[in-house]
């Protein structure tokens, strides 16, 4: 024991002045794999990206198909693109509450003590998200097909909106990851999370044409990040085509990222 | 005259607020190289906070702190990579085993899977966790949790070791396989700062002690020169015949030159001793004088004492040692 736990002499280390950028990155994915295990572990953790789109989807489907598009049938390219917005939406704001509670654990004491890259805890999870994304857009995909949603995209314009849907669930969870590391609690980082989550999801394209609302409010609708993500889904997975909207969405989306994301680290460090 | 770098800790007027509370109002450190230090108070006097500054945990809001040289405030990187830091509440992650625990951190830290992988195992073996590797951390007892989380700390085999009360709430016998870990780990050349509230564990385990009380040093020196300036340990004795108080009191007054402190309905004479020597003087004199006693014992100062004489006032604090172990029991359920 006594030979394992001497220590270096100290003139023996460099010292390293901040984390590199390779280091950055594996320590980003080591987090990633310790949030992908804790996933495993609570399965709970796949309820809102199983059941919601597959329960979302059904109902809303039945429900507003005959009254705005005249059946259902002819509603399916609508609601399945907004749902994916949706579900993707809901998705990452679990990576704030996640976030907070994991915080509040003692582990967080030891990630702020240990020499690493201060993102690497944060952006751990978000990578680990991607699972879950992943799961709800496959999953939303699959009862749109097989409830009859023939996509005039084609299997390749399906594929890139299924891809565009994960992006935008990570890059909107670092909004909540933000709420998760101002907020003092899970709670409030959920009810105010929820207080976004409604109006991006409701004053959007997503499940009603935009026409049809008032038309001081399509302008909010208009800068809607998320009516961005459902004009470009649409555009890739109905037609099939690579139009301007596919890039506003993205830079929507590395927008949001740039913001958020250093404020993230910058209010985590701030909290040590 | 030590220059900064042969010092492993050096701080001068730390402060830290909170609000309008202030945590640390400019408490000044200097550990030296291969000590053990150790800081004493009650509960809430400071010592977590100035330990989490110290450790880049909580920013400095004002004075200056280096770590073997290096400026905590300008360099925290390079900070944390010279001190391994066990907190008060074991910070290893609940859902993960101690396996996958270690092996995290060793990743973190920039270590191969594999080298980690050793590096765990190795370490379970040292801290008799083997048996529990591949346990989730939610079933660990506390005082497994807290050798779990000291190993984390050693991963990285930092020259300067941060023990927040390290045993703190753990039952005696856990409590003293801590100890022999921290022995072990001195050995070894590392420099240990410890906080405790137990004055026997500083006792035990530190070179020098500083005593904190309400964000500010009271007292520092080694363990023997603080109970010299706190003063003495008492000889308690309990007489035979109650009767004879007066009379045992005024041969103690003669052999030791103070007045003992009497309950006479008990027939109890407690005598203050300058050292724990003049306790056979104060029994030799009562035999001398035909006077017969039940029961006999030397105290030494408690934590409450020291902190009386320090401070004026008493520790305040709920937690004091001699309930250790209802507090343990508590503890102990909470985690069963």
């Amino acid at each position: 024991m006594a030979a394992l736990i001497s220590t270096y002499a100290v003139a023996d280390r460099p010292l390293k002045t901040h984390p590199g950028v390779g280091e950055t990155i594996a320590q980003t994915f080591t987090m990633a794999r310790r949030a992908l295990i804790k996933m495993m572990r609570n399965p709970e953790q796949f309820f809102d990206v199983t059941i919601q789109p597959l329960l979302f989807t059904a109902m809303f489907a039945y429900i507003f198909g005959g009254a705005i598009s005249g059946d259902v049938k002819a509603y399916l390219p609508t609601i399945i693109t907004g749902i994916l917005a949706q579900t993707a939406l809901t998705a990452s704001m679990a990576r704030g509450t996640q976030l907070r509670e994991d915080m509040d654990k003692g582990v967080f004491d030891r990630f702020k003590a240990l020499p690493i890259a201060r993102i690497a805890p944060l952006a751990g999870p978000a990578v680990a998200d991607l699972l879950r994304y992943g799961i709800a857009a496959t999953l939303t995909i699959l009862v749109g097909l097989l409830m009859g949603y023939r996509p005039g995209g084609g299997v390749g314009g399906v594929l890139a909106g299924w891809a565009l849907t994960i992006f935008a669930g990570w890059s909107l969870s670092w909004i909540f990851t933000w709420l998760g590391t101002v907020l003092k609690t899970a709670g409030g980082v959920q009810g105010l999370g929820m207080m976004i989550m409604f109006p991006l999801t409701f004053l959007s394209p997503a499940f009603v044409p935009k026409e049809t609302m008032p038309s001081w409010l399509q302008h909010f609708v208009d800068v809607n990040p998320v009516t961005l993500v459902i004009n470009a889904t649409r555009d890739l997975m109905n037609a099939g085509d690579l139009t301007l909207s596919v890039v506003w969405a993205l830079v929507g989306c590395v927008v949001v990222v740039a913001i958020f994301a250093p404020i993230s680290v910058w209010s985590y460090s701030k909290k040590l | 005259m030590t220059t900064t770098t042969e010092l492993a800790v050096s701080a001068s007027g730390l402060v830290k607020t909170f609000g309008d509370f202030t945590a640390v109002d400019g408490i000044d450190l200097e550990i030296r190289r291969g000590e053990v230090f150790g800081v004493l108070g009650p509960n809430g006097a400071g010592k977590t906070t100035t330990l989490k500054m110290l450790a880049t945990l909580l920013p400095i809001d004002a004075g200056k702190a280096e770590i073997f040289g290096v400026d905590v405030k300008a360099h925290p990187h390079q900070v944390r990579q010279l001190v391994g830091v066990t907190g008060q509440y074991a910070s290893v992650d609940e859902n993960l085993t101690a396996t996958e625990n270690l092996v995290l951190f060793g990743r973190l830290l920039g270590m191969s899977g594999k080298d980690a992988r050793a590096a765990s195992e190795e370490l379970l073996e040292s801290f008799g966790l083997q048996e529990a590797a591949k346990r989730q951390i939610s079933k660990f007892s506390g005082g497994m949790r807290r050798r779990l989380d000291l190993a984390a700390s050693l991963l990285s085999r930092p020259p300067l070791i941060f023990l927040d009360e390290p045993t703190t709430g753990l039952d005696p016998r856990t409590r003293g396989q801590m100890w022999d870990t921290i022995r072990t780990l001195v050995a070894g050349g590392s420099t240990v700062l410890l906080t405790t509230q137990y004055l026997d564990e500083a006792d035990q385990l530190a070179d020098r002690i500083a005593v904190i009380d309400r964000g500010v040093k009271v007292a520092e020196g080694t363990s023997e020169e603080l109970k010299t300036s706190v003063g003495n340990s008492t000889l308690h004795l309990r007489l035979s015949d109650k009767a004879q108080v007066a009379t045992a009191a005024a041969v103690v007054e003669k052999v030791t030159g103070e007045r003992p402190v009497l309950t006479p309905e008990a027939g109890g004479v407690n005598v203050p001793l300058a050292d724990a020597d003049r306790a056979a003087d104060v029994l030799i004199g009562l035999r001398h004088a035909g006077i017969s006693i039940t029961t006999a014992n030397v105290q030494q100062p408690t934590l409450d004492e020291v902190f009386l004489a320090l401070t004026g006032h008493g520790t305040e604090n709920p937690e004091n040692p001699d309930r250790t172990d209802i507090r343990t029991d508590i503890r102990t359920e909470e985690v069963a």
